[in-house]
Order: structure tokens, then C-alpha cells, then sequence
């Protein structure tokens, strides 16, 4: 019942990133890291005993302290690297603006104190 | 007025909000200075600051959100650089830079690239009290350090700046709240551009008051020391994103 039930969560995630993807709300670069996720997040759900066979040879007393750790690792990546990707964006969006600025003062004033 | 003003002359005033005093600046500068042009970029302001400037005479840039006043700075030299200005003097639109001083700021640019107009040198009655002058103090004596210049007042917006420290500036102004007068020390240094100090008197704010409550100026403090640990370890000039090709008009 426990395993039928993540393999259904597991799944639903996948489908909605597709359905994500199809719908044009999400770029390709994050939709490969969700989906790729996702599908392991279906294996594990359908062989359970994979993540006990990985974590007891890794050395973890307890396999689910595996899925923890890598869990906890990879959103924190993520959210670093969209913290670096908002920072970007800012930066460029803050060039924008002010190229907008310049060239609305330029168009006001009759292209007349602007460059050429 | 200004002996050494040779070359075209901007004034550049960063306004947010000052529609009550952006005025009485630009006509004041105008009168002292009237060779110079003034530009007033205005930074996202919700009242009047453009239209009271333009009244006033000034050319007038408006950013269509705030951008806080690196951001508006870097416009400005931006503009400046691509006009052909060959100085620009930056003055606060709230009426504490006496415009009479800035040919002072002038003169000393003959020997120097960045030319800062410091309220703690001697002059003035301008008074900073508790936290926030032990966060000035200790920020000007490691600035003076690194740079090799004596500076007592680091976080001054009132500077006058040569052609060459505009270019600079017009690609690397750092945009975040307080990196725009202590990281752009930092990176004018770096750049290998002189750096100068002026003594002035500063006004009181015309309108306004400066922020001063205990929390705040701790707040301030840890902000200020943030800057200045970013500045010390960024590697810079960072090219990414701006555009440059055309700055050379």
C-alpha cells in the first residue's frame, strides 16, 4: 500500500513537470533536473530494496539517512544556483532599465545631446 | 569660479523623491557654474522630481524603477561618458553639498582622478555621533589604509570624477547600498586611478532627516562592514552584461 502510493507520487511529479514542459512554463535547462529527479524518485519507489542495497554498502545504519543526505544536498544546490540565476537576472534587468532610461531621454529631447 | 574646470562639465544629481529641494540645487549649480549641464537622473521617483528639475533647467534621466543610487550613478556616467563629458561632479539632490564647493572638488582634480569631498576634515560642524561615527571612523581608517591616501570620509556621495574614473565607472558602479561610495573607492584604487580629498562644510538636509536611531545605525554599521568585506574580496572589473562597444563615443 506504502509503495503503491509513492510510486503514485512519484509519478504524478513526472507527469507534471511534462505537463510543465508542454505548456511552455519551464525551461528546458530546469525541466531535465526535475524530470531526471523525478524518475529516480519512480525507480525508488518501485525497488525499494535498491536504496537499502546503496546504503548499506555505503556504510549507512539506516538506508532512509541516505535518501536524507542526498536529498538535503541537492536542494541546497538548487537553490543556490537559483539564487545565482535571480542574481543575474537583477543585474540584467538593473542594465535594462537604465538603457531604457537613456534612450527614452534621448528620443524626449529630439536626438539632440545623445551620441550620434 | 572653476580655474581648473578645463572640459566639458556635468553635474550629476541621483534624486529619489525631492521634488521639495532638486529645484533650489540645479538652480544654485547653474548659477555658480553656468558653463556646466546638470544632469538630474531621476530614480524612480513616485512625485514631482523630474518635472521640478526639468523646470529648473536641468537635463533629466528617469529610470523607471528605483534603482537605488549606484544604479542611478552608473546611468549617469554612462551618459556622461557617452556625451563627451570630459568631468563629472556628483552633488545629493537634498541640498547638503554646497555647490560652492565644488570648485574645490575642481581644483584638486589637476593631480588626481577621484576627487571626494570629505565633511570630517577639519570643516564644518556636521555632527555623527554613537555607532554610526565609530562605523565611519573605522571604515575611513581602513580605507585610507589600502588606498594609501588619508580619507576621513568614505561614505561621502559628494565627488568629482575625471574622464578616465568615469569610463570605470560607467561599467563597474557597484549597485548594492553602500558599495556605491565605499566599493567604488575600492575599485577606482584597484584601477589604479589617484584619489583625493577635499575638506567641505555640509549643509543640514533641507528637508528630511537623517536616519539615527540606535537600531538603525547597527544595522547601518553591519552593512557598512559587509560593503567593505565584499569589496576586498570581489574580483573585479567584471565585464559580464554591460554593454561597452559604444562607450568609446
Amino acid at each position: 500500500m506504502v509503495q503503491l502510493a509513492a510510486v503514485l507520487a512519484a509519478a504524478a511529479t513526472v507527469v507534471f513537470m511534462v505537463e510543465m514542459l508542454r505548456r511552455r512554463q519551464l525551461r528546458e535547462k530546469y525541466a531535465v533536473l526535475w524530470l531526471t529527479l523525478g524518475l529516480g524518485l519512480v525507480m525508488m519507489a518501485i525497488f525499494p530494496g535498491l536504496l537499502v542495497t546503496v546504503g548499506r554498502s555505503l556504510g549507512f545504519v539506516a538506508p532512509s539517512n541516505l535518501l536524507f543526505l542526498v536529498a538535503g544536498l541537492t536542494l541546497l544546490l538548487i537553490s543556490v544556483h537559483l539564487s545565482w540565476e535571480v542574481s543575474r537576472l537583477e543585474d540584467e534587468t538593473r542594465i535594462l532599465a537604465e538603457e531604457i532610461a537613456l534612450l527614452r531621454m534621448q528620443v524626449e529631447s529630439g536626438r539632440d545631446d545623445g551620441p550620434p | 569660479m572653476a580655474p581648473a574646470a578645463a572640459g566639458r562639465l556635468l553635474v550629476l544629481v541621483p534624486a529619489w523623491d525631492e521634488e521639495s529641494c532638486v529645484g533650489t540645487v540645479v538652480k544654485e549649480v547653474q548659477s555658480l557654474l553656468p558653463e556646466a549641464d546638470v544632469l538630474v537622473i531621476d530614480d524612480g521617483s513616485t512625485d514631482r522630481t523630474a518635472e521640478v528639475a526639468a523646470q529648473a533647467g536641468a537635463k533629466v534621466l528617469s529610470l523607471p524603477y528605483n534603482l537605488g543610487v549606484g544604479g542611478a550613478m552608473r546611468a549617469g556616467y554612462r551618459y556622461a561618458v557617452r556625451s563627451g563629458y570630459d568631468i563629472g561632479v556628483q552633488v545629493d539632490a537634498d541640498g547638503q553639498h554646497d555647490p560652492t564647493e565644488i570648485a574645490g572638488l575642481l581644483d584638486r582634480l589637476a593631480d588626481a582622478d577621484l576627487v571626494v569631498g570629505a565633511r570630517f576634515a577639519d570643516r564644518g560642524q556636521y555632527a555623527v555621533r554613537g555607532p554610526r561615527a565609530w562605523a565611519m571612523w573605522f571604515l575611513a581608517r581602513v580605507l585610507s589604509m589600502i588606498i594609501g591616501v588619508r580619507l576621513t570620509d568614505t561614505t561621502s556621495g559628494f565627488r568629482a570624477a575625471n574622464r578616465t574614473v568615469m569610463q570605470l565607472f560607467a561599467r563597474h558602479y557597484p549597485a548594492e547600498y553602500l558599495g556605491d561610495t565605499i566599493e567604488s573607492l575600492v575599485i577606482a584604487h584597484r584601477a589604479g586611478c589617484r584619489i583625493a580629498q577635499v575638506p567641505v562644510c555640509m549643509r543640514p538636509r533641507a528637508t528630511g532627516v537623517s536616519s539615527q536611531s540606535r537600531v538603525k545605525a547597527g544595522l547601518y554599521l553591519a552593512r557598512a562592514f559587509l560593503a567593505l568585506a565584499l569589496a576586498l574580496i570581489r574580483r573585479w572589473p567584471d565585464s559580464r552584461g554591460v554593454p561597452t562597444a559604444r562607450e568609446g563615443a
